[in-house]
């Protein structure tokens, strides 16, 4: 079993860094051509999202990245420190499989994108909006306590070569 | 890459091309151009995403308040996007049925034209 670990500052920049990161481990890891842009964009939503929640409550505190191949599957590991009962996450999950999967429909998901009028937008969609792009690109997806935060832990099953 | 933008008037519509990633990090300068366009009165705007690397929800969330914000005075924001691996996100997220996605910026003038009648 062969584990990366990334550790990065709450910035928004750094999540790129992140991104690029997962990418080549995944890709060194014979993680198909064909899931390293799903890899790439499930990660970056899952350090986006926590990257937000640190700047909200934590910005001090680290976010770490898990990158590990245990020759079965590629798992990547989010974790955040942001405690309490405020937190954004629902904890103790595992998100369904094809839960906002490729030609699904968001509103399944109990998204509403109504587009309405006045009042301010805020940067980000819901939150569930980045929980259902990584549910969508990822084949398993758990949500957990970790620590004094939470853990989002993305796996991606190893294809058989065709 | 870094996110490009820039944006001209073609027929009475304002488009927007966008060249790079869009993720947390570069979105608040989109955000930026689409709520300037709007203050400058350009309601009817479509965005040429077909040199867009990468896109995350945070990308979305920007295009959707440049929705909101042109329909606040009846005006429209249509997409230009051929790139599989960006159309994905929207059909996971079901914003394919939110926005107005077509292959090349004068499809989308011509469909926006159709639509609201503008005059040639």
């Amino acid at each position: 079993m062969a584990t990366v670990e990334v550790t990065f500052t709450p910035l928004p920049v750094h999540v790129r860094t992140a991104r690029l990161v997962a990418t080549a481990v995944a890709r060194r890891s014979g993680v198909a051509e064909s899931l390293l842009d799903e890899v790439r964009l499930a990660v970056g939503e899952a350090c986006s999202r926590a990257v937000e929640a640190h700047q909200r409550r934590c910005p001090g505190e680290p976010i770490r990245v898990s990158l590990t191949d245990d020759g079965e599957q590629f798992l990547v590991v989010v974790t955040d420190a942001v405690q309490g009962p405020e937190h954004d996450l629902p904890a103790g999950v595992s998100l369904p499989a094809g839960a906002g999967a490729d030609g699904g429909d968001g509103a399944a998901l109990g998204l509403d994108f109504a587009v309405p009028s006045g009042g301010s937008v805020p940067l980000r969609l819901p939150e569930d909006v980045g929980l259902a792009v990584i549910a969508g690109l990822a084949d398993d997806v758990r949500i957990a306590p970790a620590g004094h935060g939470t853990s989002v832990t993305m796996i991606w099953k190893r294809r058989t070569a065709a | 890459m870094d996110l490009k933008l820039s944006n001209s008037n073609k027929d009475g519509i304002e488009i927007v091309d966008v060249e790079g990633e869009i993720d947390v990090y570069t979105a608040p300068r989109l955000r930026e151009l689409l709520i300037e366009l709007v203050n400058k009165k350009n309601y009817q705007l479509v965005v040429n995403m077909e040199k867009v690397e990468f896109l995350d929800s945070t990308g979305l969330g920007v295009l959707v308040g440049g929705l909101k914000r042109v329909r606040a005075h009846d005006g429209s924001l249509d997409l230009v996007c051929t790139q599989e691996r960006i159309l994905k996100i929207f059909r996971i997220t079901g914003l394919t049925k939110v926005f107005g996605i077509h292959d090349s910026v004068d499809e989308a003038i011509a469909a926006r034209k159709a639509e609201k009648r503008l005059p040639a």
